[in-house]
Parts: structure tokens; C-alpha cells; sequence
């Protein structure tokens, strides 16, 4: 298709003759400031495909995965064309050759290939497996080749966990829209012309640049290869709506066929797609009905997006979640709302499908949003649980108005911005190792520096502030060891092609630490000041219970005495991961956030001064402590709103349940008060809120009849789950945790 | 020892006996609130979920600007979110000059202000406090005298009064009336006080409240005994049919 066809009607500008998909959003799209009146209900097509679908879930369910093939290695082009049912589908393309079946991806690491297909009952292929332990080294292995005694003992330990040194890093969005807007060929000229223009000296950085963009133009080349296979020519831009989502999830599809990065996130699609959708309606090709039929069928598409992972993998990220996040609203820079007729249209999915973790609806917040459009999302909020929110007012000033999420939490100006993923580190277990001496509260083995034994009968908070800080200087280095050497094995041996394709030549890379158990520590340091704690030792000396005694404020009451020991941790943690040099010079971040894996850094954390016990869950993200904040939701949100948003830009994380009854009496009462809820908590600089409504009463009832609850989604710390998908202790982390209902 | 004059009585600066505080939603007043609970209270209604509040003595002494200082964290996201302050107990108006204070300070922050009473102290509130007071919260927990004895131990004729002066000088008032199977559920006693609200003229909203059990564990962990034992919260269809007896009045009610 021409560029003079497929861009007919639209404003010209700069986008037209370099890569600059913002420019052209903005040059061409029309706000809408009304109500979701107008939105049309699922056909029977989108019905009878999503029925197809549901039917097999039980069996997914059931087993863990619904089918693999365990023989071919995935890439753009491995597999050929799947079909849910080819004759009804609008938009096309799966992973594999079949719905839900799942591919291995070797490239992170065979162990985990290996231990995956063997957990769900496969062999895995002799020939692949020499090919991958033989011939073709992984980024797992790269990694281990690196790793010294200092940071497997810290990982050994779990004080820095989740690590993706044996998974793919993900969070990383490429910019699927520029596929639709100019055409694979374009963008291929475009790499090309980058490459032409590095030049000599061939130093490191050159060679690493000219080898990553060779890469990616075979990446392109491939894609191309790819839609063929399923009957469509995307050499040239889309020229209607359907062609455009078409385009733009080819693009997509091509990364998640060969990357199984933990997050693999969609990026800010709805208002580009909206312009398409738009034209065609003007033009008479298009009704409400058939636009909404194709966000639907493109959403039941992203909502099937599976990779084969371990046990473990899903202990720490429970419910199968592949974080396909999709960035809605905000205001453009103008001062127009970026909230188009699709905006809605994406949110309608949830009841034409019915709610779904995937695709991660987050929408972007600000006062300044049409109140129809406020409205909508609050009342989508109290019908599914299923969207997520983020202060469009704290990005927009960092990263401009073509921000997206990766993941749960973390901005990113879209194609022209990345994130080395880092996990997190648990400040908990640092707090004890402190305490201890740099020995693991749990096995007594020194894993930090060597500190003399507290010996006095009762806690100094003096004393142990000094030697937390101490500790943190051991922790924050060997962290930056450990993510620099992860990121440089990752871009070797398992470079995201495509994505860093759909990305400028020249980007913004961000190191991406976090932290997990803020609330632990802030509670345990404000009672070893404001209480007394004396230490309880064992045989060996070791510091492993503590008695407290008296009252001590915690964190989570909008009481300053111990949110400012929460708001002063992740300062001071971030200044000293900013001591150390970066892999690529990336830009120091953090977030609090830790997805459900705050149960696993639970379980893996002795007895604490704030009185929590061994093995309970640490708070997810950047939530207080369950049961500590006894003045309702609204102190809870004022605390975690006081954590520095400038010295955590990767997010910070507070999930929060509501009763519908503690929304208000009525419908349209409860939706203004989550409006109300929303704004409020922007307007005092709260970064991110997942808001559930729910009765506690259904989620004992979906524990117990799992089979009734099929679709019963909830937010968990920056993502949704599947409720009945998550691990039974999950489960009665998710319940013990606060509800948040009025008396 | 040589007399001297006593210092000036500390009630120029109120202070006032504070039970709790919380911040909630649609709960106690429209929107989201800074709630300031009141320790004492001089009925002893028998659905009661706030024991812990009847004596004065459990609560915390306060100046009215420690509180005002308290109420300021929360006023940004109140003030985005829409909402206010509201007063509650215990019975506040055990405590008018605080309460009086606390108000007018609210106000002068630009804080939708909200008093939650039973009235029967209703003689206690100055006009100035009146004036204070965006929104009255009236709990007429019966219409017939005997049974509002019995359910509060004491007279009705205090709230009724007080009603009818909110009425006389058109205070906004959200009626409250908690709906106790077996005990307030008599479709006259609701009839009674549904003409009383309708009379009043100045009712923003009849709020039925489904009695609850949440207290029950209060009463245990006070060494009291639960007057309500064995009394069941109302059935979706019992608040209804309450909610409906209210609308027949031609007055606005929500039921929860």
C-alpha cells in the first residue's frame, strides 16, 4: 500500500518524514470528552471465538499449561500460521501453530527450558538441548560464567532475588505502532541510514552498535516474513483500522514469539489506533459495532499470550501473568485530553469479554481528565478490579506525553526509552543482617561484611541505624555487580531484536533496581526508636527473635514519625546505588514494588523487630503492613504518597481493596466517590493505585469453588490476576490482607 | 501560704476528650471524610457498635488546633477528593464548645463540615455551632417514645425538639436510622418517624443503616455483655420494604 493511500486524510507534518509516531497522534487525533454511551456490546462472532477460547481454560487451569511444543525454538519465524478459528478471526496471528500452546524460548537459558517442559511431563528435544548446552551458549550461562562469591551468596540468601540472570528481562515496549503507521520497509531504510552513519573509530560501542543494528534489520526482515506466512504484505503502512491493529500486533507478536521477558508490555496504542478507527467511520467503512469487534478480537489475542516458566517463576510472579500492558488517557502537553473513543473502547473489552488480568489496563490519571471519561473507568473499576492507575501529573513533566508503563509501574517514553529489569533486593533481611552482623538470621553463614556482635541487652536505634547504613553500602554494591553483569550477558545472548527495532538508534536506558519490605523496616526502626526491643539469641549467639515492648507508630497512618523512616529509606537507598558505575551508562532508578513474590521474600525473612514472624508475607509493594494501618484507606494511600517519587522513577506500588459498600450506597454515589478517591490521591503526588472492589465474602466463596469464579480477576501490587490461578497461601495473603470497608 | 488568683480556666482554649479519628468514605457524611470520633456518650442505645466510646474517659485529650493540625494532612487529598470533616462519638455534643471551635476552624479551611448526633443534647449546640455546621447527621433511632427509651434509656422528646429547631433555621440534615429486626423494624415506628422527617422539611437524605454485628467482639474485649444476642442484621428485602415506607413520605432514601 502507498504512503499516499494509507496516510489519506490525515494532517501532514515532520512525522511524515522521519520516525515520530507522537507527532503524528498528535497532529491527527480527535479527543472525546463524552460518557461511554455510545459503546456497542460483543457480536455473536466475538462471543463464539471468546467461548472457544474459555473452553479450553479449565484444562489450562487444571494442568498449568494447555499443550507445548517442546521441539522448536522460537523466533519470529518458527513456527507456522495459527488459527483460533481461522474463518472468524478479525485479527490474526498466535505464538505458535496452535491457541495456547506454548513455545520454548532457550536463548535466557536451558535449565529453565529444560526444567519447565519436565515439571508439565515433556522431554525435552536431545537435539535442541545439545544445540543449547553445546554449540549456542545461553545468557544464564554468560552470567554464572561472571558471578562471584560475593553475589551468589547474596542470591543463595535471598537478599537479592528474582534476578533475571535465567529469564528473559522483558520491559522493554517496542514501538509497535510505527509498523502501522510507515511499514516494515520504512523503518528498515531508516536502520539502515542509522547504520550507514557509524562510522569509524570501530571502537567497542561501535562494533556492539553496528552488530545490534544489523540485528534488528534482520529482525524487521523476518516480521515481514512472518505476517506472509499469514497473507499479509506489511512492507508498506496500514490503510484502515483493521490493518492497522493488524500491523501493530504483528509487530508485537513478533516480540513475544521470540522473547519470553517477564514483562512484555504493548505500550500507549489506543489513541494511534483510535485515529484509524476514526477515519474509517468518517468514511463510512466502519460502524461502532464493527470498531469495537476489532478492539475486541485484538484484545482476545493479547489476553492468550503464554510462556512456558517454572514452579518457581510462578512462586514469585503467580497467576501466569505476562504483563502486556497497555498505557490509557493522560493529558497531552497541549493541555487536550489524550482520551479518545478507543480509550473506552479498550476498557469496553472487560465486559464484552468479561475481566481478565491481561491485556494490564493501566490508565493515566489526572484531574484534568473529562469527567465522562473519569467516570467510566471509576465504574469499570468497581464492576471488574481490573484497571490499574498512574499519575499522568507526576510523568508527563519527566518523560512527556507518549509515556507508557512497563510492566506495573515503571514510565517509559515510548521507542525511545528502555529498562535493564533488576528485580529487588529485600531491606528486611538486610535490616537483620545489621542486627547480625552480616550473618543470615535463618543459617547463622556470613553473607555480608563482618560486624562486631551487638551485645546490649536492649536495641540502639542509633547503633543499628549505623549499621544498617553499613550494610546497604554492601548490598547496593553487590546488586549493581549483579544487574550490570545481567544486563551485558542479556544483550549478547538474548538481544531483544524486534523490540530494540521499533526503538530510536539512540535511547535512554534506564538500571531499574526496587526494593522490597519498605514497611517491614520502617515499622521495625520506628519500634526499636519509639519501643523498647531486646534481642533474643540463640545457642549460637545468633540475633533470631525480638520483645518489644510499648507502643510504637507504623507506618501506613499518615503519622510522620514513622513515614518518614519510610520516606528517608528509599532516599537514601537510591543515593547509594547511584555510587556505583552502570552497564551502558544507564540511568540509576528504583521502584517498591514486588508483584505477589512479596510472599516468597516473606517465607525467606526470619523473625523481625516490628514483630512480624518468620515466613509471614512482607506487604506487597509499597503498602503497609497488613492490619498496621488502622485509620482507613485513605491514611494508608497519604503514607505511601509521601515515598519520593524522584528518588524511586521506577514506581512505587500501592494496591488497595475496597467493599463497593464502603464506595457508597448507590452506583453512581460509589463511582463519584472512587473519582473523588483518585483524585484525591493524585493531588497529594500518589504515584500508583491498583484499586479492587470486593467483598471478602467472594473471595472465600471463589477459594472454595474455584470452578464458579473462572474470570474473577484482582490486583495484586502493579498487575491482575486470575484469583483462582493464584497458589493457595497467595490466596490467603491476598484475604488476610485489609478491607478497607467502612465500619 | 498566700491565696492567688486561679489561672484562667483552660475552657478558653477548648480541649476536647478524642476517642479515635479515621478517614472514610460514604460512610459518616458525603464523600470521603476526616472522621473525629468523641469519647462519651449519654445513651446506651442497645445496638451500640462504639461501646468503647461511652465513657469520657477513654478518650485523649486534644486541643482544638492539635486537632485542626491533624484534620490540615489530610486536607489536600479531602479538598481533590470531595469530602469534608464530620464530628462524631460518642455523642459531640456532650462536648459543644470543642466541637463549636473545631467547626469554625474547618469552615475557615474551606472544609465541608458535618455533625453526627442523636440530638438528645441538641439544647447544648449554640446557633453559632448551627452556623458551623454544613450538614447535620440526625440519628432518630424511634418516633414512639417508649420504644426509644427502651432502645436508648432515654426520652425522645430532646431530638424531636432539636429537629424541629434545625428545621425552624434550615439546617441540612441527613436523617440516620438504623433498622434493628424485632426492635425498630415496626412499620409504625418507621411510619412515625418518616412523617417527623417529612414534617422537618429540611431532610437532604434518609440514610437507612441495616443494623450490624461488627461490635459484637467490642463488647467482648470490654467484659460486657451483647444486649442484641441472637439478633440478626435486616435481610436485603427487610431494608427495602424500610427504605420504602421513607420514600412513600416523598423524602430521598438510600439503604445499605
Amino acid at each position: 500500500m502507498s504512503e499516499k493511500n494509507a496516510w489519506r486524510g490525515f494532517t501532514e507534518g515532520a512525522w511524515q518524514n522521519e520516525v515520530a509516531v507522537r507527532d503524528f497522534i498528535q497532529a491527527n487525533y480527535t479527543p472525546y470528552t463524552g460518557d461511554g454511551g455510545f459503546l456497542a456490546g460483543p457480536t455473536e462472532r466475538t462471543t463464539a471465538v471468546w467461548a472457544k477460547l474459555s473452553a479450553m481454560f479449565p484444562e489450562e487451569r487444571e494442568r498449568g499449561v494447555y499443550d507445548v511444543d517442546p521441539d522448536t525454538p522460537s523466533t519470529i519465524t518458527s513456527h507456522g500460521p495459527g488459527y483460533i478459528d481461522r474463518d472468524a478471526e478479525l485479527i490474526v496471528g498466535l505464538q505458535t501453530d496452535a491457541p495456547l500452546r506454548r513455545a520454548i524460548i532457550p536463548n535466557g537459558g536451558w535449565r529453565m527450558v529444560e526444567g519447565s517442559l519436565r515439571t508439565y511431563g515433556y522431554e525435552p528435544s536431545p537435539v535442541v538441548a545439545d544445540i543449547f548446552t553445546k554449540y549456542r551458549k545461553t545468557h544464564n550461562s554468560g552470567v554464572f560464567d561472571v558471578y562471584d562469591a560475593n553475589i551468589l551468596a547474596a542470591r543463595k540468601a535471598h537478599i537479592i532475588t528474582g534476578l533475571p540472570d535465567a529469564y528473559g528481562r522483558g520491559r522493554i515496549i517496542g514501538d509497535y505502532r510505527r509498523v502501522a503507521l510507515y511499514g516494515v520497509d520504512h523503518l528498515i531504510a531508516a536502520k539502515k541510514a542509522d547504520k550507514a552513519a557509524s562510522r569509524a573509530p570501530f571502537t567497542e560501542a561501535l562494533i556492539r552498535r553496528r552488530e545490534e543494528l544489523s540485528e534488528q534489520i534482520r529482525a524487521l526482515s523476518e516480521l515481514k516474513e512472518m505476517a506472509a506466512s499469514y497473507g499479509y504484505d506489511i512492507s508498506g503502512p496500514a490503510s484502515s483500522g483493521r490493518e492497522a491493529i493488524q500491523w501493530l500486533y504483528f509487530a508485537y507478536l513478533a516480540a513475544v514469539k521470540e522473547q519470553n521477558g517477564a514483562a512484555m508490555s504493548l505500550g500507549r496504542t489506543s489513541t494511534f489506533l483510535d485515529i484509524y478507527l476514526q477515519r474509517d467511520i468518517l468514511e463510512g467503512s466502519l460502524d461502532e459495532a464493527a470498531a469495537q469487534e476489532l478492539i475486541d478480537d485484538f484484545v482476545i489475542k493479547l489476553r492468550i499470550v503464554r510462556f512456558l516458566r517454572t514452579p518457581e517463576y510462578d512462586a514469585l510472579f503467580s497467576g501466569d501473568p505476562t504483563w502486556v500492558t497497555e498505557s490509557i488517557g493522560g493529558i497531552g502537553a497541549d493541555g487536550r485530553p489524550l482520551v479518545t473513543r478507543t480509550s473506552f473502547r479498550y476498557l469496553q473489552t472487560l465486559y464484552n469479554l468479561g475481566p481478565a488480568p491481561e491485556p494490564n489496563m493501566t490508565v493515566f490519571w489526572s484531574p484534568a481528565l473529562p469527567d465522562g471519561f473519569k467516570r467510566f473507568c471509576s465504574q469499570v473499576s468497581i464492576d471488574t478490579s481490573a484497571i490499574q492507575y498512574e499519575s499522568d501529573e507526576l510523568m508527563r513533566p519527566r518523560y512527556g506525553d507518549d509515556t507508557a508503563i512497563a510492566c506495573c509501574v515503571s514510565a517509559m517514553e515510548v521507542g525511545k526509552q528502555m529498562q535493564f529489569f533488576g528485580a529487588r533486593v529485600n531491606l528486611a533481611k538486610t535490616l537483620l543482617y545489621a542486627i547480625n552482623g552480616g550473618r543470615d538470621e535463618i543459617t547463622g553463614v556470613q553473607v555480608g561484611p563482618v560486624l562486631p556482635p551487638l551485645t546490649g541487652a536492649v536495641l540502639s536505634y542509633d547503633e543499628v541505624a549505623q549499621r544498617f547504613d553499613t550494610m546497604m553500602d554492601w548490598l547496593a554494591e553487590t546488586y549493581v555487580d549483579a544487574l550490570n553483569i545481567i544486563h551485558y550477558m542479556h544483550d549478547k545472548y538474548a538481544y531483544e531484536r524486534i523490540e530494540m527495532a521499533l526503538h530510536d538508534s539512540d535511547i535512554l536506558r534506564t538500571m531499574a533496581c526496587g526494593i522490597a519490605g519498605l514497611s517491614v523496616v520502617a515499622d521495625s526502626l520506628s519500634a526499636i526508636k519509639h519501643a523498647t526491643v531486646r534481642p533474643v539469641r540463640n545457642d549460637d549467639g545468633l540475633i533470631t527473635d525480638y520483645e518489644t515492648e510499648g507502643e510504637f507508630p507504623a507506618y501506613g497512618n499518615n503519622d510522620d514519625r514513622a513515614d518518614k523512616i519510610a520516606t528517608e529509606l528509599v532516599e537514601i537507598f537510591m543515593s547509594k546505588i547511584r555510587k556505583h558505575p552502570t552497564y551502558r551508562d544507564a540511568m540509576h532508578t528504583q521502584s517498591v514494588l514486588t508483584i505477589t513474590s512479596n510472599v516468597v521474600y516473606g517465607k525467606a525473612t526470619g523473625n523481625t523487630p516490628d514483630g512480624r514472624r518468620a515466613g509471614e508475607p512482607f506487604a506487597p509493594g509499597a503498602n503497609p503492613m497488613n492490619g498496621r494501618d488502622k485509620h482507613g484507606m485513605v491514611a494508608a494511600a497519604l503514607s505511601v504518597a509521601k515515598l519520593p517519587y524522584e528518588h524511586s522513577l521506577d514506581g512505587i506500588s500501592l494496591t488497595t481493596t475496597v467493599t463497593p459498600a464502603g464506595l457508597g450506597n448507590t452506583k453512581p454515589e460509589q463511582v463519584t466517590n472512587l473519582v473523588g478517591v483518585l483524585d484525591g490521591y493524585n493531588a497529594v503526588n500518589g504515584f500508583h493505585m491498583n484499586v479492587n472492589v470486593l467483598d471478602r465474602a467472594t473471595l472465600e466463596d471463589a477459594m472454595a469453588h474455584p470452578e464458579n469464579y473462572p474470570q474473577l480477576t484482582i490486583r495484586v501490587s502493579g498487575y491482575a490476576v486470575n484469583f483462582v490461578r493464584l497458589t493457595r497461601e497467595q490466596q490467603n495473603d491476598v484475604i488476610s490482607r485489609t478491607f478497607h470497608g467502612a465500619l | 501560704m498566700v491565696a492567688r488568683p486561679l489561672p484562667a480556666p483552660q475552657t478558653l482554649v477548648p480541649t476536647g476528650s478524642v476517642h479515635s479519628w479515621d478517614v472514610v468514605t460514604a460512610a459518616d457524611g458525603p464523600g470521603t471524610r476526616f472522621v473525629t470520633f468523641l469519647a462519651g456518650c449519654p445513651l446506651r442505645c442497645l445496638y451500640c457498635h462504639n461501646p468503647d466510646t461511652w465513657q469520657r474517659r477513654n478518650g485523649q485529650l486534644m486541643a482544638v488546633e492539635e486537632l485542626v493540625a491533624k484534620m490540615l494532612t489530610f486536607r489536600p487529598f479531602i479538598q481533590a477528593a470531595g469530602g469534608g470533616v464530620t464530628v462524631s462519638g460518642g455523642e459531640p455534643l456532650l462536648q459543644p464548645r470543642f466541637v463549636q471551635a473545631y467547626l469554625r476552624r474547618c469552615q475557615e479551611y474551606g472544609m465541608h463540615t458535618a455533625l453526627d448526633t442523636s440530638g438528645f443534647l441538641g439544647a447544648r449546640a449554640s446557633d453559632e455551632l448551627l452556623d458551623d455546621t454544613d450538614l447535620v447527621l440526625l440519628d432518630v433511632k424511634s418516633s414512639i417514645p417508649a420504644l426509644y427509651k427502651k432502645v436508648t434509656g432515654m426520652p425522645l422528646e430532646p431530638t424531636i425538639a432539636f429537629g424541629d429547631r434545625l428545621a425552624a433555621r434550615r439546617n441540612l440534615v441527613r436523617l440516620r436510622f438504623v433498622l434493628v429486626p424485632g426492635l425498630t423494624d415496626d412499620r409504625e415506628n418507621i411510619a412515625g418517624v418518616a412523617r417527623l422527617a417529612a414534617g422537618w422539611g429540611n431532610i437532604d437524605r434518609v440514610d437507612v443503616l441495616g443494623y450490624h454485628r461488627l461490635g459484637v467482639s467490642k463488647y467482648e474485649e470490654l467484659g460486657m455483655r451483647y444486649p442484641l444476642d441472637g439478633v440478626l442484621p435486616p435481610t436485603p428485602d427487610q431494608l427495602a420494604e424500610a427504605a420504602a415506607i421513607f420514600a412513600d413520605h416523598g423524602l430521598p432514601v438510600s439503604a445499605t
